[in-house]
């Protein structure tokens, strides 16, 4: 389940790559490619790191509030297939 | 709809357009191999005495890193052959750049399957094209399925998962999909399917070889069945006028979101397009790679609106974008037009139109062995000293 509430990392194996719709990011482990389709999911999915929360994230990106489902459900895929990873999780 | 799903361009017109870097790109490291597979697509065998160097290979990389090239899918010839093979991959690796690599298997011991399984950022990938000995080595040669089954042994028992099992798909062995299956699972491998085509030494057996419309249907409603569970390189893209699109980007990719750099450092928009007429450039350039994947007069051509010629018409050209360019092209069909396995048969036709002996383009890009002579005494005892020797071709 992803918490929303809960803080979050772009995940350590990942690597985004800025694109003119979003970015790309690509999981070395899984070698997942996924596509993130609007620069301000990108901006909330960087800002992760840095915010005790995705809300926050979120927030902190200017999201309009009816836009922040979306963002939401976007965060929820990502943390599905591994792209974001809950922080203090990781072994660095 | 939500807005994330609405972006103002549809994501697959930006892919159409080209990025300004490769998402992976092909990259062949050398045209030795030990086998000589009858549908080997870049035509390998003898080692070219011009291909790059190690030197040369880790600017390769450098750039790459530079570009954010997430991997590369690096092949051959047999690429474990190269000397600085491992050395190549573990300074790729260190850079931020994954590597899958293709292989039959026959430098994959105990040993360097341990090493492999201790590397995240690697991925291997075996190549077969039987689910048995017989259908195998009538491809690949005498004793190929046996080396490649004892390379996912030792990849298994090294424990690494998730390996490559990758068959070309033909009419000998597209009956046994089920049976591919199995060997994938039975060594917690991830089986691969991709599409034969008419390119290098392909062009020569795939009249015989290409699946047949009825096989052809079969495997397509297979691969829906399996879903993301099998991978396609996405090669049948083209089967996607069937109906359901199977997973993957569907559509050509080439000179836009892939590329293929060969051994001597050639830049062709993919793999399947060894020829003078799909060369962008070469790495040795003053601009390196990157000047070629980004100014290349083909590639720029690629990226801009293409027209559908003869298949504009049809009411499934927007699903098959009317298939591979180098289908069409080395079995002399014009790009414009359907694929020569078009599923609704126009490919078939357009085929049957050019008669019994088509004057089809060949590549000048042949590193094929010559046959060994009937006796020694038939052979020049000059000849050695007029070719390039190749010491790299012994077996491992």
């Amino acid at each position: 389940m992803f918490d929303v509430d809960g803080p979050w990392a772009l995940a350590g194996q990942v690597a985004l790559r800025p694109e003119p719709f979003g970015a790309l990011a690509y999981h070395f482990g899984t070698r997942r490619l996924s596509f993130l389709k609007r620069p301000e999911l990108v901006t909330v999915v960087r800002a992760l790191a840095d915010h005790a929360s995705a809300r926050e994230a979120i927030t902190a990106a200017g999201i309009a509030a009816a836009e922040v489902p979306a963002y939401e459900a976007a965060l929820a895929r990502l943390a599905a297939t591994d792209m974001i990873e809950p922080r203090g999780t990781e072994i660095r | 709809m939500s807005a994330l799903a609405t972006p103002p361009q549809r994501l697959v017109d930006h892919f159409q357009s080209g990025l300004d870097a490769p998402i992976c790109l092909t990259w062949e490291l050398t045209y030795a191999c030990n086998l000589a597979c009858v549908h080997c697509l870049s035509s390998s065998g003898r080692r070219d005495p011009r291909e790059l160097t190690t030197a040369e290979c880790r600017s390769v990389i450098d750039e790459l890193e530079r570009m954010q090239v997430f991997y590369v899918n690096i092949g051959g010839g047999e690429p474990t052959v190269r000397k600085d093979f491992f050395e190549l991959v573990d300074y790729a690796t260190a850079h931020h750049v994954g590597v899958k690599f293709s292989t039959n298997g026959s430098r994959i011991t105990p040993e360097v399957a341990r090493r492999l399984a201790a590397n995240d950022y690697v991925d291997v990938q075996i190549s077969l094209d039987g689910a048995t000995a017989e259908v195998n080595d009538a491809v690949r040669g005498a004793g190929s399925y046996d080396t490649a089954l004892r390379a996912m042994e030792n990849l298994a028992a090294a424990g690494m998962r998730g390996f490559k099992i990758s068959v070309v798909v033909t009419r000998h062995n597209v009956g046994q999909l089920d049976d591919f299956k199995a060997i994938a699972d039975r060594f917690d491998a991830q089986l691969r399917i991709t599409r034969l085509r008419p390119s290098g030494r392909g062009a020569d057996v795939w009249p015989e070889l290409h699946p047949t419309a009825e096989q052809q249907r079969e495997l397509y409603d297979w691969l829906v069945a399996r879903g993301e569970d099998v991978l396609t390189g996405d090669s049948f893209f083209h089967l996607a006028a069937y109906g359901q699109a199977l997973p993957g980007l569907n559509l050509c990719g080439a000179g836009r979101v892939v590329c293929l750099i060969d051994p001597v450092g050639d830049v062709y928009a993919c793999p399947f397009a060894i020829h003078d007429a799909f060369l962008a450039g070469n790495v040795r350039e003053p601009g390196g790679f990157a000047g070629v994947w980004r100014d290349s007069e083909l590639f720029t051509e690629l990226r801009g609106p293409q027209s559908g010629g003869a298949c504009a018409s049809c009411g499934h050209y927007d699903a098959c974008r009317g298939g591979c360019m180098a289908a069409k092209f080395f079995t002399g069909l014009p790009l414009d037009g359907p694929d020569p396995e078009c599923v609704l048969g126009h490919g078939e036709a357009a085929l049957a139109a050019l008669g019994e002996a088509p004057d089809v383009p060949r590549s000048a890009v042949d590193h094929s062995r010559k046959r060994p002579p009937a006796r020694a005494c038939d052979e020049d005892p000059l000849s050695d000293l007029t070719t390039p020797i190749d010491l790299v071709l012994h077996r491992g």
